[in-house]
């Protein structure tokens, strides 16, 4: 151990930031998606991850199915959830302004956490790795490979997302209606069903990272709220709608927090993300990708 | 005129005298029935943040006043409990102790569950003069004593747990520790007492850490603790974090290094989330947590298993160190109504003399200087083996 010295602490650090910082960028990706198609930053965000979680325990547990399965069905139950809350929320209060709807998914965030509570009770779920084996040591680090597996599901999510929005037509007349919505629909854009489909995508992605967390980190009610937070952190300061900018502000605030529990105080480690939020928002408002001009067009 | 209103006078009196009669009969009458009940007033967290402490604290509480009113009683009284859930909330709780001692007039108080609810009352027990015997750790419920001297509590201080271990890691020659502790009142706590005590015991702290309640992963944390040169490792937590510190020591590769846990850490739940992981983790626990291991002359087997069979018969769920504490606090003041009657000054005085008094979390030996009874000895050392406790050698 000794002889491993200070390169391999250095590369413990980067694994772990890096590793959490990947979850911190699909939650910032969820809150995207949702925000170019609507000017909505559903806070309701970090509520997916934790349902993910819960719900891929429950059909893993409850329902006996095998983990991949699980994850799949996880991943569909929680779309299914931000069905509910486009369809039956935020659609009943369209004419409301924008502000009102942020307030409203705070609510239903409030109101899943409640549910979640009264349905799996307040403690922690655990979840098998996805593949069997303890952590490897190469060369001093030790690897969980349950943080491949999160690595892995976070590369897919990007590149899928990437041809999404690049190649298919959805996803395309998805990045109109970020443009310019009333253009959108002049050309024949079904904005409310690219709305609803936002919902559910993000609800998707957020689901996904619950569950490719759980086996690392437990999973319980409440653990959606802080989550949300730092997601919310990376998606600013990465700027606003800004896919590739907040996978590198999401990696970038895991590895911050890492690297400052390891060489300067764990006890700050929260404030770090915090504090590189107020200092984005201080000197480059717009975040670190955002364009100044872009920013100035959007109501929020 | 003047003799109608004499009549009328005449027959007020008489009605009145009447009336005197009857009360007159009626006192003696319910003093011959004899079963006045002796009151024990109780507050417990049972819903909110720490309800899954306040749970079986109420649970043992209403087992215990049933099986003493089945026996008839003391000295003929019946036991009357009258609880309150104070909802983990400090203001509802400090209300529901005002209802107790106001309306309610008990003698005598069991409760509160958590520390910070316990600190919000102990003035309400100073200001009325009525016993309380809180369930909650910090010692501050019981320290400056001069200012303490209607409180008491039955759950173990830190720094027993503390003494505990280090005892522990000076008899396997270790010197050298890294800890690391959780940012919220149980952590920062138990951070104080392990810092305060190295020095007397002989022990270097080489590395401090801490983390948030809800942090998600421990890694770096563990990776300085590794980079350090300690001997062992200290996590001090509660909740998923004391299950993640396990998860990510093993997946660290760390087993050369110990890993101790602190009481927060002995609940089954916790062995089960761990799964194999928590194989070798050492913590102290009271020896209400492991009665069944306990050798048959130990002078607290008796009352452990029996408590153990009644509760677990009755509720169909494993018996807790929390509901352990409600059977002390409860016991205590079973006592005492039994020895001087329902006098809230008399009970204190008996608490505060009460001797080898033997309980579930240890044998309580109280004194004008000790409100809590208890010392690093009525711990023990456990280990995780196979999945289970075991008692550690």
């Amino acid at each position: 151990m000794e002889s491993a010295g200070f390169g391999a602490a250095w590369l413990q650090y980067a694994l772990g930031g890096i590793t959490i910082g990947a979850i911190y960028a699909l939650v910032a990706i969820g809150y995207n998606i949702i925000y170019n198609v609507t000017e909505i930053i559903n806070f309701a965000q970090g509520e997916f991850v934790m349902l993910g979680g819960l719900f891929a325990v429950f059909f893993y547990e409850a329902c006996g199915l095998p983990i991949l399965a699980a994850f799949l069905a996880a991943v569909a139950a929680v779309a299914l959830t931000g069905l509910v809350l486009e369809r039956y929320v935020i659609r009943n209060a369209r004419q409301a302004t924008v502000l009102s709807m942020i307030i409203i998914t705070i609510a239903f965030s409030i109101l899943l956490k409640g549910g979640a509570m009264l349905a799996w009770g307040k403690d922690p779920y655990r979840l098998p790795p996805f593949t069997g084996g303890g952590s490897i040591l190469w060369n001093g680090v030790a690897v969980q490979p349950q943080a491949l597996w999160v690595l892995g599901v976070s590369g897919i999510i990007v590149v899928c997302l990437t041809l999404f929005f690049r190649r298919s037509v959805y996803g395309k007349a998805m990045l109109a209606c970020a443009d310019n919505p009333a253009a959108a629909r002049l050309v024949g854009i079904p904005v409310r069903t690219m709305i609803f489909l936002s919902f559910m995508l993000s609800a998707a992605i957020g689901a996904a990272a619950g569950v490719s967390i759980t086996p690392i980190t437990l999973m319980e009610y409440d653990r959606g709220a802080l989550l949300g937070l730092k997601g919310f952190g990376a998606a600013v300061l990465g700027g606003l709608g800004q896919f590739f900018g907040a996978l590198v502000a999401g990696l970038l605030l895991g590895l911050a927090e890492s690297f400052c529990a390891g060489y300067v105080s764990s006890g700050y480690k929260d404030a770090v993300a915090l504090v590189l939020l107020l200092l984005a928002l201080f000197f480059k408002p717009e975040g670190l990708f955002g364009s100044k001009e872009a920013a100035g067009l959007k109501r929020f | 005129m003047v003799g109608g209103r004499l009549a009328q006078c005449v027959g007020r009196w008489s009605r009145i005298v009447l009336w005197v009669c009857v009360l007159a009969l009626m006192v003696p009458a319910g003093v011959l029935a004899g079963g006045e009940p002796y009151k024990i007033g109780a507050v417990f967290s049972v819903t909110g943040g720490a309800s899954f402490l306040g749970e079986p604290e109420k649970r043992t509480a209403e087992m215990i006043v049933e099986q003493v009113n089945a026996q008839g009683g003391i000295n003929g009284h019946p036991v009357e409990l009258i609880l309150y859930d104070d909802e983990t909330d400090a203001t509802k709780c400090n209300l529901a102790v005002k209802k107790l001692i106001k309306r309610d007039k008990v003698p005598v108080i069991i409760g509160p569950t958590t520390s910070g609810n316990s600190l919000a009352v102990v003035g309400l027990a100073e200001d009325f003069k009525i016993p309380l015997i809180s369930c909650a750790a910090s010692y501050k419920i019981v320290e400056p004593v001069e200012s303490r001297r209607w409180v008491f509590k039955v759950a173990g201080s830190d720094k027993h747990v503390v003494g505990k271990m280090y005892d522990y890691m000076k008899a396997k020659g270790i010197s050298r520790i890294g800890i690391m502790t959780v940012s919220d009142g149980f952590g920062a706590s138990g951070r104080e007492e392990l810092l305060r005590l190295a020095q007397e015991y002989g022990i270097t702290v080489v590395a401090d850490e801490r983390y948030g309640p809800k942090d998600t992963d421990l890694t770096a944390q563990l990776t300085k603790i590794r980079e350090s040169g300690a001997q062992a490792v200290v996590n001090w937590s509660v909740g998923p974090t004391a299950v993640l510190a396990v998860k990510g020591w093993r997946d660290l590769k760390m087993e050369g290094m110990p890993l101790f846990q602190s009481h927060g850490f002995g609940s089954k739940k916790y062995l089960e989330l761990s799964g194999d992981a928590a194989e070798g983790v050492l913590l102290p626990l009271a020896r209400v947590n492991v009665g069944p291991l306990l050798p048959d002359d130990h002078p607290q087997k008796k009352v452990i298993m029996e408590y153990k069979q009644a509760y677990e018969a009755k509720y169909q769920e494993p018996i807790s160190s929390f509901g352990g504490h409600a059977w002390d606090s409860m016991h205590l003041a079973l006592a005492a109504l039994k020895a001087v009657g329902p006098d809230p000054a008399k009970i204190r005085d008996f608490l505060e003399n009460t001797k080898n008094f033997v309980g579930q979390h240890g044998i309580f030996n109280f004194s004008p200087q000790d409100h809590n009874g208890l010392s690093k000895d009525d711990l023990e050392m456990v280990v995780v083996k196979k999945g289970d406790w075991a008692l550690a050698q």
